[in-house]
């Protein structure tokens, strides 16, 4: 313990000093962007190639429930960028005045039932989100992907049987790829990410459940240049591909 | 034994001191400072937040009996056996501690699961699935709160002299009349002290819980999970569940101290 504080003052002289705002060179600094959780592989991505195309800049990307992130920006969090998963997150924080310009539409998920592999529970359809014998996850209404659940499973006439409602939709995934629920709504692009351990099953209805993705500069931001040029990589041919090959639609 | 010092206390022991109560306090002030008072009350009738409050409270009791049963008797192990490996044992017991709750939710999925290592012969041969069960909650509650119990009262075991229980055995008691009414007694601090901390830190479990058991009103969202996904939409009902269950818990623990002890001097 004793001997990495030596180390550890200057490394936290320096962050303090950071944050009392000293002049950071025109060309690098940090970009710090908060992202919904269904965005963690491809703003990972997307990260990794804006600060190769930018040396001397640095992205730290954290992910969460659209909501929260809502929440803990409209508290101050000195955030750059805020990607949302839905319009109603994003005008949270446009209502508090804490976004600099207009939101942006970026990207577009659509909802997907997801099942174990090999679909031990045979589930075919939403029909089968309102048997009480099947083990069913859901998102918290609470959450972008949980309200587009209901919507979904409202516009398919389905009664659902949940069995949980997870905080975000990466808990709704963890438990599909461990077996434990026979069935969930997430986005495709999740069901994409789990790899092989996760089926899924379109829906006829997805019309009803497709999400807007909103990514905005804030107005608090640390680093209103810096955050710009993010975003406008985001919406870049670049970033739409990166967004493409992960299964998200153009907007 | 000394009387407590009377008169000046030290500046070095002064000044840390209300810092520290300072730092443990204020952001409890912080939180009635931005309490939605004039809406409190109708926050709080609807039916969810009695629903979580009693659930809370009945897994939080249900894990700490539990963690009684299977707790006492391992601290009892730790402390007075001479066991191999005693030391890494107790080493292991604290694992829980210093995991990140979430982590020891999936592990609990991972071996009670319904494909889990055990829990798929629990689904196979009896048809009970602990995720997303009560039953779940408490398990998971059990799981991080039963290394403060143990640690408790082993210690207190230590601290305990082994030749009142040999006398007492030379006089005829057999061994569990000595440990009741000889090892007990002289625990007793250490015990109520490990079963609050116990009971305490079930109550506010929040990681492996909503990892191993999920969220479902009424059945696995207890006041942690509900004061987590109030915070998603709104902070203000966030922070009333978290008053409610403040002021409970206090309630609960300043009252159980005053029955169990006689209230400490």
């Amino acid at each position: 313990m004793r001997s990495t504080l030596p180390a550890a003052v200057p490394l936290l002289l320096a962050a303090a000093l950071s944050a009392c705002g000293s002049p950071e060179p025109a060309a690098g600094g940090e970009v710090v962007v908060f992202a919904a959780a269904s965005l963690t592989e491809t703003f990972t991505e997307l990260g990794t190639r804006f600060e190769d195309a930018n040396p001397g800049t640095t992205v730290t990307v954290s992910f969460g429930g659209s909501s929260g992130l809502a929440t803990q920006i409209v508290e101050g969090a000195p955030v750059d960028v805020f990607a949302s998963a839905s319009p109603a997150t994003m005008d949270q924080v446009v209502e508090a005045d804490a976004v600099s310009g207009k939101p942006a539409v970026f990207a577009r998920n659509a909802l997907e039932i997801a099942v174990p592999a090999g679909n031990p529970g045979r589930v075919t359809g939403l029909a089968d989100f309102g048997d009480e014998d099947r083990t069913i996850a859901l998102c918290a209404e609470q959450v972008p992907c949980g309200a587009a659940a209901r919507q979904a499973l409202a516009s398919a006439g389905v009664a659902a049987k949940p069995d949980t409602l997870e905080q975000d939709v990466r808990a709704v995934l963890t438990k599909v790829e461990l077996g434990e629920v026979d069935a969930a709504l997430v986005y495709h692009t999740d069901v994409l990410a789990a790899g092989d351990e996760v089926e899924g099953i379109a829906l006829p209805e997805s019309a009803a459940a497709v999400n807007d993705y909103l990514v905005a500069t804030l107005a608090e931001a640390p680093n209103p240049d810096r955050a710009a040029a993010f975003v406008a990589f985001v919406r870049s041919e670049q970033g739409r591909s990166v967004l493409a090959d992960a299964g998200f639609q153009a907007p | 034994m000394r009387r407590p010092t009377r008169g000046r206390v030290p500046l070095l022991v002064a000044l840390p001191s209300l810092v520290g109560l300072a730092f443990l306090l204020v952001p409890l002030v912080g939180l009635l400072a931005r309490a939605p008072w004039s809406t409190l009350g109708t926050r709080l009738v609807g039916p969810e937040v009695g629903q979580a409050l009693l659930l809370s409270l009945t897994c939080a009791s249900l894990a700490t009996v539990l963690c009684l049963v299977l707790g006492v008797p391992l601290a009892w192990l730790l402390a007075r056996t001479e066991l191999p490996g005693r030391g890494v044992l107790r080493a292991l017991v604290t694992v829980p501690l210093v995991l990140p709750p979430v982590v020891g939710g999936v592990a609990l999925l991972l071996v009670l699961g319904r494909r889990g290592l055990v829990g798929q012969y629990l689904h196979d041969w009896f048809g009970v699935s602990l995720p997303f069960t009560t039953a779940g909650v408490v398990v998971a509650e059990a799981f991080v709160a039963m290394p403060f119990l143990v640690i408790a009262v082993e210690g207190a075991l230590r601290a305990a002299d082994p030749r009142f229980e040999e006398a007492a055995a030379t006089l005829g008691a057999t061994r569990w009349v000595a440990f009741r009414r000889v090892t007990l007694p002289s625990i007793m601090p250490g015990l109520v002290a490990g079963t609050v901390l116990c009971w305490a830190r079930a109550l506010g479990e929040f990681g492996a819980t909503i990892t191993f058991a999920g969220n479902f009103p009424g059945r696995t969202t207890t006041m942690p999970l509900a004061v987590y996904l109030a915070l998603e939409t709104d902070p203000g009902a966030a922070i009333a569940l978290s008053i409610v269950l403040l002021v409970v818990s206090v309630a609960v623990l300043v009252s159980l101290r005053d029955r169990w002890i006689g209230g400490a001097p």
